[in-house]
């Protein structure tokens, strides 16, 4: 972002110490006077040769803000929801803005809410993690005893299979944010499932795991014990700090590389089964209609992934130049294994530069620098996983499921740049 | 090849980390508490879908469902299960899962009927979920399932009759995934002619595109 003009009359301490509303309305301001040159109030540069104000005053003291906050000129950088997709905001989501990320972890306060009744704030004293069913010995853990577990920390993106979800049978709406913003990434802490499973005991008829929140839905799904015991976790941290209430606190579960709906949070309860449970989440929802009226079901794998973050329709090109392409991938599989970039609308690829760390199930970073010139263009990115596994177009999914499944849209994005720089979300034959 | 000095500390180091980093038998840890009946029974709330295991006692007429789904229920589902706004429909779309737009209901989509108590007894009512009587929610599942034309108005369910309920798309579901379903090669160079390259759907323009969110929101429309 450019050096914001100081506001006429405002001071730039005064400035600091406004509310994030009344900042809004001070730049507001500040920016339209700045449209009108001539007027009286027209703000000072703050750049060279002039010394901004900033650089010759005494700044807010250490501890200001015991918890510290973003910038207030990132006051934009804000997850956000479509209004007409849901009946309420307590059943609901909202999508992180990847078109102001740089890295490969979401900031706790931007990771995307899938929320089914709302988001609980739950009392860690009072929350209890209840294991049992098919185990030796039915046990409850406080959250001072899950602590005392040895620890694992690992790197992991959570996507909610309806990401791109709106887009199967056209190019609806002209925005990364909305179309791509389910998907975050974090550096989660816990304690694997394994541990707790071992420590209570799996009787052998066990070969299905109901992990359950402690919401007002009561969020249920059923997971098979063979992934519980590979690489789930029962986190209750998330990038070094405690989850955030929308994310799960005091506990979730952390399924990596499978859709985001099994990755239950508020996570109080775990019982082993010998068959699946069957529950709302995995029958009525999170199932893929098919063209012929069939429908799949448990189909948790998150199948590999990209999009391009910039450009994009939020940050448009000003003007012919030199560009560095940017973009995130990912694979419920494992690791990406290459990335390729086309200008052209798929006519010809460009392998991306990877950029580590390249974890797996994680979000990869990718870029490729663009000498834009100025003419219409077409761009993609596709990513190809550990497993030879390539992101299919819009085309190749609808020929396989029709435009009824919902979930598991993962295929290339294509962005119109247009030559006055602009960008647009749009789909190819 | 190692001096018994060194292998003793290896032994040793290999020892404390077998005791912290897996638990073999169950209790190594020894922390929390075992859980106890009455604890466990609070809790364990699940219907399990295909065969109802874990459906409490309990039974409710189509009639008392009718009064409950009034009181509770028809401010969001409608007085017959239509839909308020986009609050979910839960009657209706028989037939229609092949067409292009499919209406997915109770009737319609769900492969079991026990689900439907369970899900009503753990989610509903949205504001104050899992404050109904077992009774109450058997009645609310045959008012809903008499709604689809599934059982006949003297239905009494329990814990018995639902799992015998055969729901009409019990068995369209494929519960294996039959994924990857698609087989795009990585192509490079000349991968389709650029006269075939056509935009076929745009998003701009058509108006869907959320511009704010909220007073705070200072997201630029385009």
């Amino acid at each position: 972002m450019s050096v914001l003009p100081k506001p006429a009359g405002v001071s730039a301490q005064q400035l600091g110490r406004r509310s994030f509303l009344g900042l809004g309305a001070a730049l507001t301001g500040g920016l339209a006077l700045g449209l009108k040159p001539g007027n009286a109030a027209e703000p000072v540069p703050a750049f060279p040769p002039a010394d901004p104000p900033w650089s010759q005053a005494l700044g807010p003291g250490v501890v200001d803000r015991p918890y510290g906050r973003p910038a207030d000129f990132e006051a934009g950088v804000i997850r956000r929801n479509v209004p007409w997709l849901t009946a309420g905001t307590q059943s609901s989501i909202s999508f992180s803005p990847l078109q102001d990320l740089h890295g490969i972890i979401t900031p706790n306060g931007l990771f995307f809410e899938r929320h089914h009744a709302g988001r609980p704030d739950i009392d860690p004293d009072q929350h209890r993690l209840m294991i049992h069913g098919l185990v030796e010995r039915p046990l409850i853990l406080t959250m001072k005893d899950i602590v005392r577990f040895p620890q694992v920390t690992r790197i992991h993106f959570i996507e909610c299979p309806a990401n791109g979800g709106m887009e199967w049978r056209a190019s609806q709406i002209n925005s990364l944010q909305f179309n791509h913003g389910m998907i975050s990434c974090a550096e989660w802490t816990g304690v694997r499932l394994s541990t707790l499973l071992e420590e209570v005991g799996i009787k052998k008829e066990a070969k299905w795991v109901l992990v359950e929140g402690a919401d007002g839905a009561h969020m249920n799904r059923s997971l098979p014990l063979d992934k519980c015991l590979d690489d789930c976790l029962v986190v209750y941290a998330q990038n070094g700090e405690a989850l955030r209430p929308e994310q799960g606190y005091p506990l979730r579960l952390v399924v990596p590389g499978w859709e985001g709906n099994v990755n239950i949070k508020w996570l109080r309860r775990i019982k082993l089964g010998d068959k699946p449970w069957y529950s709302r989440e995995e029958t009525s929802k999170y199932t893929d209609l098919m063209p012929d009226g069939t429908s799949r079901g448990f189909t948790w794998l998150i199948d590999a992934k990209s999009v391009i973050t910039f450009p994009c329709p939020e940050k448009p090109l000003a003007g012919p130049s030199l560009y560095e392409i940017r973009g995130l991938a990912w694979t419920g599989n494992g690791k990406v294994k290459r990335v390729d970039v086309s200008t052209d609308g798929g006519v010809n690829w460009q392998t991306a530069r990877l950029h580590e760390p390249v974890l797996s199930k994680a979000l990869t970073k990718f870029t490729l620098p663009w000498q834009w010139d100025g003419q219409p263009a077409l761009l993609q990115s596709r990513v190809i996983d550990e497993t030879g596994y390539v992101q299919p177009t819009i085309a190749d999914l609808r020929k396989q499921r029709g435009s009824n499944s919902v979930y598991h849209n993962n295929s290339i994005q294509t962005w119109q740049v247009k030559p006055d720089g602009s960008v647009f979300d749009v789909q190819l034959a | 090849m190692f001096s018994s000095r060194k292998l003793s500390l290896l032994l040793g180091i290999a020892a404390a980390a077998g005791a912290f980093a897996s638990a073999a038998e169950p209790g190594h840890f020894g922390y929390g508490k075992t859980a106890t009946p009455a604890e466990i029974a609070g809790w364990d709330i699940d219907a399990r879908g295909d065969d109802g295991l874990g459906l409490p006692p309990g039974k409710g007429t189509v009639e008392r469902g009718t009064e409950v789904f009034a009181d509770q229920c028809a401010a969001c589902h409608g007085t017959f299960g239509e839909g308020e706004g986009r609050f979910p429909k839960l009657v209706g779309g028989a037939g229609t899962l092949k067409n292009d737009r499919p209406e997915l209901t109770v009737g319609s989509y769900w492969p079991f009927a026990p689900t439907l108590f369970d899900y009503i007894n753990r989610a509903m009512p949205m504001p104050a979920p899992h404050t109904l009587s077992a009774d109450d929610v058997y009645a609310l599942t045959a008012y809903i399932l008499n709604l689809n034309d599934l059982v006949p108005s003297e239905f009494v369910a329990d814990r018995d009759s639902l799992p015998k309920v055969k729901m009409p798309n019990r068995d369209h579901f494929i519960w294996t995934d039959p994924r990857p379903d698609t087989t795009s090669k990585p192509c490079m160079n000349a991968c389709a002619d650029p006269a075939s390259v056509k935009i076929m759907s745009t998003a701009e323009g058509n108006g869907l595109t959320p511009r704010t969110t909220g007073p705070l929101d200072t997201m630029q429309p385009k």
